[in-house]
């Protein structure tokens, strides 16, 4: 491997830091004094609606990753693994359930918040898999809560407009609950102005996002991973799409003055599936030192939901959340890759093969080879996990991205 | 006297020095365990590589799990280059290289200019390398020295299901249980060594086989035969491949100055 570069670092993560302060803040006081009802929310659920409706939005997900990324995840798992959760399935929703059957959080250290804000209602959506049912079933058994769903389907050839309405409709059946459980009637021009809050930050973090189609790429996979929170946990907030104005005008005078995140830019890369929270410093180092950016990913894309329109609210909303990349089926997939690698001018993919996220991993039905055979760029598959570094080995795995770029390099 | 060159390949169970000339020949080798001082490992193997040639301004290149300990060496490539330039060098046509190590395995692919043009490494499991074959025989008590030999006296095909070492290992106890004789058991394991390279990406047309286990259980390569539609080739050293193919990088090095 070549030598330890020194990235640029990117000054809006004082601002970001802050943004994300602010929003463990409220929830903190919130739990505190009773001052506003919470809903917890899985990340691509309906959380506009709750928003609109004066909740707070509490994201298990992003819990979750916060345990990824600080590496306590492992710790947490095997005590969910022993309750009765197996090592081979949603390793966000063990880290999490596992933290809770210690009566640990990761927010005390990074927020001063002593415990999980409690729920007053848990909403899903299974856009993205069937765990996030299972695991918000465990918390609405836990805290005696109602628990309300959009059961959208998966694997989509195509977003019907059928499916659409039932999802929309599962949203509007929401409604009344909501009203009871927060005291307030639902205003249906409030739900509109979050829905445009919330389509503005859409519209900037993909800007943030398409900004990397540039040569040199402002800004990395491993930088978006870092700074999409507010895009998951701000979004219909004022305060997130001020930060990505501001990230956005940081990394657009990044293009103008030719700064690289990776100095020396030479290979471009796309990642595909989830990040491995916990090594994602390793990861972006050790890309970094072979002059390797890795540029555009599926996940960073999945918190776009430029389908959202606020003058046909909830099946608008419905649209968006039927359309995410992972609730589609692979043809979808495999267009979707084909144009963002033309787009970012991409040399070769990255698969990583999640192995407690086969939802959210791509590489297991032969579409690594099919879109080798497509595009004629290589691909690597790494096997990692997004929390559990027990199904991660780094020395593999750096030999296998080594090997990559040296085979791109002859 | 003419420039030397040395490889040294530094992997989870052994490390292997290669010396070689200008013209690329080898003059010298060593293997050894590469136990738990890597660097170490690498000084004494290239010391012995070299016996009584001096080792004044060698050009050295690293490679294996242990090439970022070998501090002394001049470059540094991962195994799978080093495998790959190695393999295409002795054969100078396009081939399907199988590498079976100590803790995994390795399948690269190389068109007619030497280019690599695919690889793929075994996943995280130990199943099908060296180190489930040591983890059988130390199961059944048996030297792993007479496992070749006793997997050619086997008499009936057995098929092991599992491709998990510790699923494996149950299974093969159970199949003493059942009174199924050794020698089936061990070719059996030999089978399944070949099973995990077949599940890694289709293989046909020329194959090179190389590594420690090929080198030390030669039936590997012979099973492999049986199994696919193209020629299976073994090098005369196949362990000291990886160690071969970064000499020649180092050789290339000083061409490049």
């Amino acid at each position: 491997m070549g030598e330890q570069r020194k990235t640029p670092q990117i000054k809006s993560t004082q601002m970001l830091k802050e943004v994300m302060k602010q929003h463990f803040y409220e929830l903190g006081e919130a739990a505190k004094t009773g001052n506003k009802k919470i809903a917890w929310c899985s990340s691509v659920g309906p959380a506009e609606l709750a928003l609109a409706m004066g909740f707070l939005v509490f994201y298990p997900e992003n819990h979750a990753a916060i345990m990824g990324a600080n590496r306590t995840a492992t710790d947490y798992i095997p005590i969910a693994n022993a309750y009765g959760y197996s090592p081979d399935i949603c390793s966000y929703l063990t880290s999490d359930i596992g933290a809770y059957l210690k009566g640990e959080t990761p927010l005390k250290k990074a927020y001063g918040i002593e415990k999980v804000p409690k729920p007053d209602v848990l909403l899903y959506n299974t856009n993205q898999c069937r765990d996030v049912y299972d695991w918000f079933s465990f918390y609405a058994k836990e805290f005696n809560v109602p628990i309300l769903g959009v059961n959208t389907p998966r694997n989509q050839a195509e977003i019907r407009e059928d499916v659409v309405e039932v999802c929309a409709r599962q949203m509007e059946e929401m409604v009344p609950h909501l009203e009871e459980i927060s005291g307030q009637k639902f205003d249906i021009d409030r739900f509109r102005e979050v829905l445009a809050d919330s389509l503005k930050c859409s519209l900037l973090w993909e800007d943030v996002l398409n900004t990397a189609a540039n040569i040199p790429a402002p800004a990395t996979f491993f930088d978006h991973c870092v700074h999409m929170g507010p895009a998951v946990v701000m979004r219909g907030r004022k305060e997130a799409i001020r930060y990505y104005e501001t990230l956005l005008q940081e990394l657009k005078d990044r293009v103008r003055d030719g700064i690289a995140a990776v100095p020396g830019e030479k290979h471009r890369f796309y990642w595909d599936g989830m990040p491995i929270w916990g090594k994602l410093r390793l990861l972006s180092n050790t890309f970094a030192a072979l002059n390797s950016a890795v540029v555009v990913s599926s996940y960073c894309n999945s918190w776009v939901f430029s389908k959202f329109d606020p003058k046909d609210p909830f099946k608008s909303m419905a649209r968006a959340y039927c359309s995410i990349f992972i609730s589609q089926d692979d043809n979808f997939k495999e267009r979707y890759i084909a144009e963002k690698v033309e787009k970012f001018k991409i040399d070769g993919i990255i698969f990583h093969d999640s192995k407690t996220c086969p939802n959210n991993t791509n590489c297991r039905y032969a579409m690594p080879q099919r879109l080798q055979k497509q595009l004629g760029i290589p691909f690597l598959i790494i096997n990692g996990d997004l929390n559990d570094l027990r199904c991660f080995s780094e020395e593999q795995t750096i030999t296998n991205i080594e090997a990559f770029v040296e085979q791109l390099e002859e | 006297m003419s420039r030397i060159y040395a490889g040294i390949d530094v992997g989870s169970c052994t490390t292997k020095a290669v010396v070689i000339n200008a013209e690329g020949e080898i003059i010298g080798a060593h293997v050894q365990r590469s136990g738990i001082d890597y660097r170490r490992a690498a000084q004494e193997t290239l010391k012995k590589a070299l016996g009584n040639i001096e080792p004044n301004g060698i050009k050295i290149v690293s490679t294996g799990y242990g090439r970022h300990n070998v501090d002394f060496a001049t470059g540094r490539k991962t195994e799978i280059a080093c495998h790959a330039k190695g393999g295409f060098n002795y054969l100078r046509k396009g081939l399907t290289l199988v590498d079976i190590g100590g803790q995994d395995n390795k399948v690269i692919k190389i068109d007619d200019e030497g280019k690599r043009v695919d690889f793929r490494m075994n996943r995280k499991c130990a199943a099908g390398t060296g180190a489930f074959i040591e983890e059988i025989a130390y199961k059944m008590n048996l030297p792993l020295d007479i496992l070749d030999s006793m997997a050619r006296k086997a008499k009936k095909r057995f098929k092991i299901g599992s491709y998990c070492t510790v699923f494996a290992s149950t299974e093969i106890l159970s199949h003493i249980r059942a009174g199924v004789s050794a020698e089936d058991l061990v070719r059996g394991v030999f089978e399944s060594v070949i099973d995990r390279i077949m599940e890694m990406m289709p293989l046909k047309g020329r194959i090179l086989m190389c590594g420690g286990v090929v080198e030390h259980f030669p039936i590997i390569a012979e099973l492999l035969r049986e199994r696919i539609d193209g020629e299976v080739i073994v090098p005369p050293r196949p362990q000291l491949t990886g160690a071969y193919g970064a000499a020649l990088f180092a050789k290339e090095l000083d061409n490049n100055r």
